[in-house]
């Protein structure tokens, strides 16, 4: 024991772990380590620059990115029963719910959208694995559903971020049940003959890879990200051997036949215009950033018409 | 007979009453009747307690007992001109997974369901009743099969659950789930499942998702296992009684919860203490689900089970 250890290290311990210099302005690439400006980091989008490891990024930071301009509407999702089954574990399911509405500023694990890529009208999905690990609660069907149901109402294609750990156990039978449901919204859209693309990222593993989130018209990956339906240490349990390098990971799944394509989310956003555009029958897009798009033209209120119809006299007129 | 570990205290009563007994056979001389009948009155009392209020964990332990009947054992009861189909015709025949064409009533149907095995050979045989991706994609086929030539489909639900295995998810174990799960939604033709043990998560669903969906009294559907969801909300899987208790899998909950629309009655102390008369009860509920098909057009048919799983849940426990 010497002086150090007694005085100085608590002294630089506190200074680090007070951690208010880097949580901010400074994120470290938990692949490389590499230390990278927030500014730096936002402007591509959450992936390291040094490595190109995709970080999370939020719903709201995903589609600012996405959306032409950044300009997007979102889309009202109906709220279902609260705590159907009164579920609690060590903790109550409610107050779980409202740890994670603080800690995102969302309602839920999945935030619905509608507005332009590439001047291609679309409505976006996207599952938040903060909130509550991204898990498909009645809330998240409702989500797909009320997404599913605005694309067909107004003949859009439906793209879809997925990232999730699986059912919200917590919803019990009723986060299960969201298997079905939410496959009976991905048949609307078939049937509708509209395209619906998933996107999957880091990490969309158990109930959702067995439903919604494998049944796209094109199957997209992000770099890297883990997808599959059981838990690698439980397979490893299973069947007493380790598994390969890279097992469940996007490129895996490619060279298995379970993906379309591995895309960095960088180029994500053109390779959507891109399929989409071919898909509904539209021309070529434009490439680049575009503004957002205009505002729809709102009808002037016009004066009350007169009591006789223009209209009317013209016809009057005709046959003169 | 196979006992429980909560059916302990039964275990000994019918084992005095049957100590008895053998002794009374080997010496003609001693009457033990009276005795016996005393030890089988206090067994039926207890039985008849014990089965009155099963904790959901018990419930998880019925399903799950090896003495239940089991898929192969409904179909041999309830179907005649039972002919398995197998292969998903592309990489391999699922065990798991039984499934053919048959008859019930003498009308022909398509049947398919998880199999289990009943000893050791045909349980590892059976893989446990877990399926693999080429089992989904058996049921798929064969659904796709029923829907062409007009056959009713009757699914018979009994997994732990999904394979976790390496080839499994190579080959797309959830990609497989999600296209059962989907085909369940577009065949125009009935579709009537029950549970008849154990209702494990996605590997469920992929079958149930029915028009009608019946469980038997004792058994279970669950988003994930007791143990599972202990070491995952507990961190201590040794929880499972408390996440039994709170995951609500029980076929009296998912009846309030309006996830499932009749429950079969079991003989006093579950089904495997009278097979027969649990598989007769399983025969009479497809019949009633059957019949409450009839006659609907494939639209309406395909419709009825989109609107009932839209509509599900909406109510919460208040269903
Ligand atoms: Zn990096």
């Amino acid at each position: 024991m010497n002086w150090i250890t007694n005085y100085v290290r608590p002294t630089i311990n506190s200074l680090f772990s007070r951690r208010e210099v880097p949580e901010n302005l400074w994120t470290k690439c938990p692949e490389c380590g590499t230390m990278l400006f927030h500014r730096e980091l936002k402007d591509n989008q959450n992936v390291c620059t040094s490595c190109d490891h995709h970080m999370a990024i939020t719903p709201r930071e995903r589609f600012a990115a996405l959306f032409d301009g950044g300009i997007f509407t979102e889309v009202k999702v109906p709220k279902p029963v609260a705590d159907p089954l009164h579920f609690r574990d060590q903790k109550k399911y409610p107050d779980r719910l409202k740890a994670a509405q603080k800690a995102t500023g969302e309602h839920e694990a999945m935030l619905v959208a509608e507005g332009e890529i590439g001047r291609t009208p679309v409505v976006c999905a996207a599952q938040d694995f903060a909130f509550m690990g991204g898990s498909m609660s009645m809330y998240v069907g409702n989500a797909i559903i009320a997404a599913a149901e605005v694309a067909l109402a107004k003949k859009r294609p439906l793209v879809l971020f997925s990232a999730a750990g699986g059912a919200r156990m917590q919803e019990g039978i009723l986060g299960l049940m969201q298997m079905p449901r939410t496959t009976v919204a991905v048949e609307m859209l078939r049937e509708a003959k509209l395209p619906y693309i998933v996107v999957l990222t880091h990490p969309t593993t158990g109930g959702v890879t067995a439903s919604y989130a494998m049944l796209g018209d094109v199957q997209i990956a992000e770099p890297n990200a883990l997808i599959g339906f059981a838990g690698a240490r439980v397979i490893e349990q299973t069947i007493r051997e380790k598994l390969p390098e890279g097992f469940q990971r996007a490129e895996y799944l490619l060279d298995h036949g379970m993906l379309d394509r591995v895309t960095h989310r960088k180029e994500m956003r053109d390779e959507l215009v891109t399929v989409l555009r071919m898909l509904m029958q539209l021309p070529p897009a434009v490439r680049g950033d575009l503004p957002a798009p205009a505002p729809e033209p709102v009808p002037e209120k016009k004066p009350e018409p007169p009591a006789a119809k223009p209209e009317a006299t013209e016809k009057k007129a005709a046959p003169k | 007979m196979n006992y429980l570990e909560f059916e302990k205290p039964l275990a000994e009563i019918e084992g005095k009453a049957e100590e008895l007994r053998a002794m009374a056979r080997a010496n003609k001389q001693m009457d033990v009747e009276k005795e016996a009948a005393a030890l089988d009155a206090k067994a039926a009392t207890m039985l008849r307690d014990l089965y009155k209020n099963l904790s959901p964990w018990q419930k998880c332990l019925v399903a799950r007992h090896p003495d239940r009947p089991h898929c192969k054992d409904y179909i041999d009861a309830l179907f005649t001109e039972y002919t398995p189909l197998a292969g998903d015709r592309n990489f391999a025949d699922d065990h798991a997974v039984m499934g053919g064409l048959a008859r019930f009533n003498d009308k022909p149907v398509m049947v398919i369901g998880h199999e289990k095995g009943n000893d050791t050979k045909t349980r590892i045989e059976r893989n446990f009743g877990m399926a693999r991706p080429e089992g989904y994609r058996k049921a798929v086929r064969l659904m796709d099969m029923a829907h062409r030539f007009g056959l009713p489909v009757v699914t018979l639900v009994d997994t732990p659950g999904a394979y976790p295995g390496k080839g499994a998810e190579e080959r797309g174990q959830s990609e497989a789930i999600a296209r059962s799960t989907q085909k369940c939604l577009e065949i125009g033709v009935p579709l009537v499942s029950i549970v008849i043990g154990e209702g494990g998560s996605g590997g469920a669903v992929a079958f149930a998702t029915a028009n009608r969906i019946a469980m038997l009294e004792h058994s279970v559907y669950s988003v994930i296992s007791p143990e599972g969801c202990a070491s995952i909300l507990w961190k201590d899987a040794e929880k499972m009684r408390e996440a039994a208790e709170a995951l609500r899998l029980t076929a009296q909950d998912l009846q309030k919860l309006g996830v499932i629309d009749r429950i079969v009655t079991e003989p006093l102390g579950g089904a495997q203490r009278d097979r027969k008369q649990s598989i007769a009860a399983v025969g009479k509920v497809i019949e009633t689900m059957l019949a409450e098909l009839s006659g609907m057009k494939p639209d309406a048919l395909i419709k009825d089970r989109r609107k009932k799983f839209i509509d599900m849940g909406s109510k919460g426990l208040a269903a």
